[in-house]
């Protein structure tokens, strides 16, 4: 586990700026969820951590600043679920599992770490050969997480896990998120659009309007926000 | 001429055929691209080693140096050139690697002009075999048992290691390899290189066969790309069966049908990549891509 601090973060694509003047906490071992509308900058949230967009301001791991190249980042301990999951439709669920864990030399870790993932996810185990590509929504972000989880990370970007996933699926991959991060000493984020499910598991939330921090607090406290239930929660 | 003494020669030809189109196919796998100045880049190497030669290094220490400095070589151009188009429009990189054809075209002629020069071969004279039962050299042997290490060694790296599945993740999806903490541009370096290295083993294989000059592989790409098709991309022992069967339906075909002859035998690889695209696009022995619909 580890925390995460965003600290007045400023990231865009080239002269669009999407962020501005972010600062966000993410406690150690804690589940925090990033809420807000389309276009508000979640996914861009992630991306700025990650490396994959460029940024201005201060982005730590443990109180220490984060390299901006993305395979360094990831090498920190940082793994990425990006929407869409990311899987690499080519390879097969079992050559994704692995590429997961190709920067670990600890084989023994690894071969446990596959069955323990194979248990939680049976569907990896009974599909190993098969294509990536040929898996449903629902498999494929099971894999992608899998996956993420394979390179042992300390903290976890979720981007809308539940992005074309059918109601019970989205649930269940909801309900294992604490079990995870219980499981596998993970600090984690998520991007999601379904803000009631993601609220009921999480600890704390961040609110992004146009680009900027507009409401922060636990879990409870964010969903008992006037604005936010009128906006996300529908009532 | 007999009919064994034809597939022989066709096996040994198509050997030629097959190194160059692994180093096609190593690029593809490990980058997504089609290198057409892969061949043109094999006969710099090749040169190189004939001026090694030239200048009195045994032959296989001059062939052995040449594959070193093309590795480097190969590395180099995908970090100076091919980064800058990776990732973007197919068709950008495909006339990135025609440029860079023409360019080495040039320079090679600028360099050692276009008189042509003799390659020693790295193996004896003479041959196995004699009468009636076809002859096969051990020029022809030699090539073929280099192939055979080549493609077991690549076969091996691709499906068995940890770089062969890095390799393959990068050249799927280099941004979600990325973050997997994969050091994708030296992979990518590293993909161009070994494909330059395996292309100058090629030229080396081919020069003494013909007489070395800037267009010596012109046609010899054809043909690699050609069983790089029939093979399928990311197929390395596809690709080795594709070239060894081409390298002996042009023989027979040139030798048995009146019509096709010495002069159109390069018509055969040409038709056979027509057909394989029109009808088993990702090649005989390639993958069919998935897409859930």
């Amino acid at each position: 586990m580890s925390t995460l601090e965003l600290r007045g973060v400023h990231a865009g694509y080239g002269k669009a700026q999407v962020l501005h003047d972010v600062s966000i906490h993410v406690g150690d071992g804690s589940i925090t969820t990033l809420l807000g509308a389309n276009g508000a900058g979640k996914t861009t949230t992630l991306r700025a951590i990650s490396g994959l967009v460029r940024s201005t301001g201060e982005i730590l791991v443990d109180g220490r600043p984060i390299p901006s190249a993305p395979d360094a980042v990831a090498r920190l301990g940082v793994a990425h679920v990006p929407q869409g999951r990311g899987t690499i439709g080519q390879l097969s669920v079992e050559d994704n599992l692995k590429a997961g864990a190709l920067l670990r030399r600890d084989r023994a870790q690894i071969r446990a770490d596959l069955r323990r993932l194979r248990e939680l996810f049976p569907v990896l185990g009974e599909r190993a050969q098969s294509q990536a590509a040929g898996l449903s929504g629902g498999e494929q972000q099971m894999l992608a997480i899998a996956r993420a989880l394979m390179g042992r990370p300390s903290i976890l970007l979720l981007d809308e896990p539940s992005l074309g996933l059918a109601p019970l699926v989205t649930k269940e991959l909801f309900v294992l998120l604490p079990r995870l991060r219980d499981e596998w000493g993970l600090t984690v984020l998520v991007v999601e659009q379904n803000a009631d499910l993601a609220l009921s598991v999480g600890d704390h939330a961040v609110v992004l309007e146009s680009g900027r921090v507009v409401l922060t607090g636990t879990a409870r406290e964010v969903s008992g926000h006037d604005e936010v239930r009128r906006a996300y929660l529908g009532n | 001429m007999n009919l064994l003494q034809q597939v022989l020669d066709g096996l040994g030809s198509g050997s030629v055929y097959a190194t160059l189109a692994l180093a096609l196919v190593l690029v593809h796998r490990s980058t997504g691209i089609v290198n057409f100045a892969q061949g043109q880049m094999a006969v710099i190497s090749t040169y190189v080693a004939w001026t090694l030669y030239d200048a009195g290094v045994p032959v296989w220490g001059a062939i052995g140096a040449a594959i070193v400095l093309s590795l480097v070589v190969g590395a180099l151009v995908e970090r100076f050139l091919i980064r800058r188009f990776e990732g973007g429009e197919p068709l950008a990189a495909i006339v990135v690697t025609v440029g860079l054809l023409i360019s080495v075209n040039g320079l090679v002629s600028l360099i050692w002009g276009t008189v042509l020069k003799q390659f020693p071969s790295a193996f004896p004279p003479g041959g196995v075999g004699s009468g009636s039962g076809g002859t096969i050299g051990y020029g022809t042997l030699g090539t073929i048992g280099a192939l055979l290490v080549v493609v077991l060694a690549l076969n091996w790296l691709f499906r068995h290691t940890r770089l062969g599945l890095a390799f393959r993740a990068v050249a799927a999806n280099p941004e979600s390899s990325a973050l997997l903490g994969l050091p994708v541009g030296r992979l990518l370096m590293l993909g161009w290189g070994l494909a330059a290295a395996v292309g100058a083993l090629a030229g080396c294989l081919v020069a003494p066969k013909l007489y070395l000059a800037p267009e010596m592989m012109d046609s010899v790409l054809t043909y690699a790309l050609a069983a790089a098709v029939l093979g399928g991309l990311n197929s390395a022992l596809g690709t080795v069966l594709a070239a060894w069967f081409i390298g002996v339906v042009e023989n027979l075909a040139g030798t048995y049908v009146s019509f096709v002859g010495g002069d159109m035998k390069i018509a055969v690889p040409l038709v056979l990549m027509v057909l394989i695209l029109l009808f088993k696009p990702e090649g005989v022995f390639g993958h069919k891509e998935v897409r859930r619909v």
